[in-house]
């Protein structure tokens, strides 16, 4: 680590989006820097791949490694396991601490991305890969002929239902809408299944156990305030969809979801941050959008160097 | 040379990054598919007290995780 090394540009993470601008700026003859846990991000969790130009179908984790393939090409200098944790406006430069790290900028792109919401409630943390779960094509496997809960109503919380519904003894779906959102044909399929209850108005209060899930507590919405019923279950998988990784930040802008705000030229409110890909609130989530995202942010990232 | 085994599923992105590390290496290892193997899936949880992989065994120390810096510091691998 060089205290005294000023990059031209610090790139936060390293999905489509922080790749894509990693390329862009290099072959702008930036000198920079990709700061991230893992290359390809939400990418990896993607199953096949059937819209990305250029590409029939490919699976996500292959269009990651053909990520990872095109910086080597161009020798990005990538580090891994070493995500954003801060990032301070210092005046006409910008200060970049990493969990590992501390590097300085005149110029930062916020590619961060999103995980998995999680619910917030006593026990979740705990028993994280003790039970609770939140990829089910990842860890479906582990509860093969137990009885697991998805919690969630929406497209993903039912499509994880369907791939666990083949391999658990039950498949309980809490859902804390009055009814699922998911699309209705995939709604027919899963609970067109015998061994699947889905529980609407419902939410999991608190998830318990010893050394692994042993069950959960769930609070019916329209119910008799403190009537809690315990279902004993070995597996909780949450699909409640997503959240941006942006709290490393308090000074830059945000909307209600916690995404940053960014112009048309992927400017923040912070001069010389810009951001880009699903952390921003650029409609339409998907691995193409992200990439040229980057692409536009490194773009404007030049432009601003040039011009200060 | 170190003993190395690995724990892992067919749909675990990580599990096919982490053997690619090896094979850059050169590093012989032992898969074992957990899903089509419940006796070590089992052990495996034993071991680690959890459910995720995947897990490296090297020697008779465990990674959880495709943890390439511990991986590399057990396998004194410079990166």
């Amino acid at each position: 680590m060089n205290k005294e090394k000023i990059y031209d540009l610090v790139i936060a993470g390293a999905g489509p989006a922080g790749i894509s601008a990693a390329i862009y700026g290099v072959r702008k003859g930036l000198d920079l820097l990709v700061v991230t846990e893992d290359i390809g991000g939400q990418t990896n969790w993607t199953g096949d791949v059937e819209n990305y130009t250029g590409f029939m179908m490919i699976t996500g984790a292959e269009l990651a490694d053909k990520f990872a393939e095109h910086t080597k090409k161009y020798g990005i200098p990538i580090k891994e396991q070493e995500p954003l944790v801060e990032l301070k406006n210092e005046g006409r430069l910008l200060a970049v601490k990493t969990t590992d790290g501390a590097y300085t900028a005149r110029s930062v792109i916020v590619a961060t991305g999103k995980t998995y919401k999680k619910l917030g409630v006593p026990g979740e943390e705990e028993f994280q890969r003790r039970g609770v779960a939140y990829c089910a094509t990842c860890d479906a496997p582990f509860f093969a002929g137990k009885t697991v809960a998805v919690a969630g109503g929406g497209n993903s919380a039912f499509e994880y239902a369907q791939q666990l519904l083949g391999i658990t003894r039950k498949t309980y779906i809490i859902n804390l809408g009055k009814e699922p959102t998911a699309d209705q044909i995939l709604q027919e399929r899963v609970l067109g299944a015998d061994n699947v209850e889905l529980m609407n108005s419902s939410m999991i209060a608190e998830i318990t156990g010893d050394r692994f899930v042993q069950g959960i507590k769930v609070r019916s919405q329209d119910g008799v305030p403190g009537s809690e019923r315990y279902l004993s279950v070995e597996g909780v998988f949450v699909a409640i969809g997503l959240t941006p990784n942006s709290s490393f930040s308090s000074e830059l802008q945000k909307n209600e979801n916690g995404e940053i705000l960014v112009d048309n030229c992927n400017r923040t409110n912070i001069p010389g941050v810009f951001a880009a890909g699903d952390v921003t609130d650029v409609p339409h989530k998907q691995i193409i959008v992200a990439a040229g995202e980057g692409a536009k942010a490194a773009l404007s990232a030049y432009l601003y160097l040039v011009r200060n | 040379m170190a003993k190395v085994k690995i724990y892992s599923l067919p749909t675990c992105p990580y599990c096919d990054k982490a053997k690619a590390f090896l094979d850059a290496y050169n590093i012989n290892y032992e898969e074992v598919n957990v899903a089509a193997d419940k006796e070590s899936m089992e052990e495996m949880i034993d071991k680690t007290g959890q459910m995720g992989v995947p897990v490296l065994e090297i020697d008779d120390q465990i990674v959880i995780g495709f943890d390439r810096r511990k991986i590399s510091e057990l396998l004194g691998l410079a990166e």
